[in-house]
C-alpha cells in the first residue's frame, strides 16, 4: 500500500479505557469523510477496542501496527 | 447500520464509587461506539447525582473500603476521569439520555435544580422500560 495520508494525528498515549475509544470518536468527527486519522496509544485494550469501535461506527481500519507497547491504528472515515 | 442502531440501558441503582465507575466508563464507550445509551438513575444512584453529592468524596462499598484510599491515588496518577466526567464526555460524543426516577426524588426530597445538569428528564419505569426496549439493559 502507498504511504497513506494523514489528515489528523491523535494522541491516546497514557490514556486507558474508555479513553483511546472516547478520543476516537471525536477525533473522526474533526476529519472530512474519506480522510485518514492515525491513533496512537499506549493502553493494550486500544486495538481490539478500536477495531470493534470501528466495526460498529462503520468505520474502516487501514492499518495497524503495534511496537514496544505503542500502538499505531489508521482509520478511515467512511460515514 | 443505523438501521439496526444498539442499545445500552442501565439502571443505576447503587451509589457507590466501585459501582458507579462501570457506569462511567460503560455509557462512554457505548456513546462513543454508536449505541444509543439510557441511563436511568434510581435510589442509592440517584443519591450520588445531587450537586451536593458530586461536591465531596462519593462513598465506597464496605467490602472494599480498605482500598480506597490506593485506588484514588493510582487514578490520580493515571490522569484517570472521574466517572461523573465520562458520563458527560458520553454526552459530547454520542447519543445519551439520563433520567432521574421521579419516585426516588420525592422519597429523598431532591429538586430538579439539586441534580447535575446532565440529567436530561425526570420519568418512571414505564419510560425507562420503553426506551431501553430491544436493547441491552444492565442492573448496576
Amino acid at each position: 500500500m502507498a504511504e497513506t495520508k494523514v489528515a489528523k494525528t491523535l494522541d491516546a498515549k497514557g490514556l486507558y479505557c474508555p479513553g483511546p475509544v472516547l478520543e476516537t470518536a471525536k477525533a473522526i468527527k474533526q476529519i472530512n469523510v474519506g480522510e485518514v486519522l492515525e491513533v496512537i496509544a499506549t493502553d493494550p485494550a486500544a486495538k481490539p477496542d478500536i477495531e470493534a469501535w470501528a466495526r460498529r461506527t462503520g468505520n474502516q481500519i487501514l492499518d495497524i501496527t503495534q511496537e514496544g507497547g505503542v500502538t499505531k491504528i489508521l482509520i478511515k472515515r467512511v460515514k | 447500520m443505523s438501521e439496526n442502531k444498539k442499545k445500552l440501558s442501565l439502571i443505576v441503582f447503587s451509589g457507590t464509587i466501585d459501582k458507579l465507575m462501570p457506569v462511567g466508563i460503560l455509557a462512554s464507550g457505548a456513546a462513543a461506539a454508536g449505541y444509543e445509551v439510557n441511563v436511568f438513575f434510581t435510589f442509592w444512584g440517584l443519591n450520588s447525582i445531587t450537586k451536593k453529592a458530586m461536591e465531596g468524596m462519593q462513598p465506597i462499598d464496605k467490602n472494599y473500603e480498605q482500598f480506597g484510599p490506593v485506588m484514588m491515588q493510582r487514578m490520580k496518577e493515571m490522569n484517570f476521569p472521574m466517572w461523573t466526567q465520562l458520563l458527560e464526555q458520553a454526552k459530547e460524543v454520542g447519543e445519551v439520555k439520563v433520567i432521574a426516577c421521579s419516585t426516588t426524588m420525592e422519597f429523598f426530597g431532591i429538586k430538579r435544580e439539586d441534580l447535575a445538569p446532565f440529567v436530561d428528564d425526570i420519568a418512571g419505569v414505564a419510560t425507562f422500560l420503553d426506551r431501553a426496549e430491544g436493547g441491552i439493559t444492565l442492573f448496576i
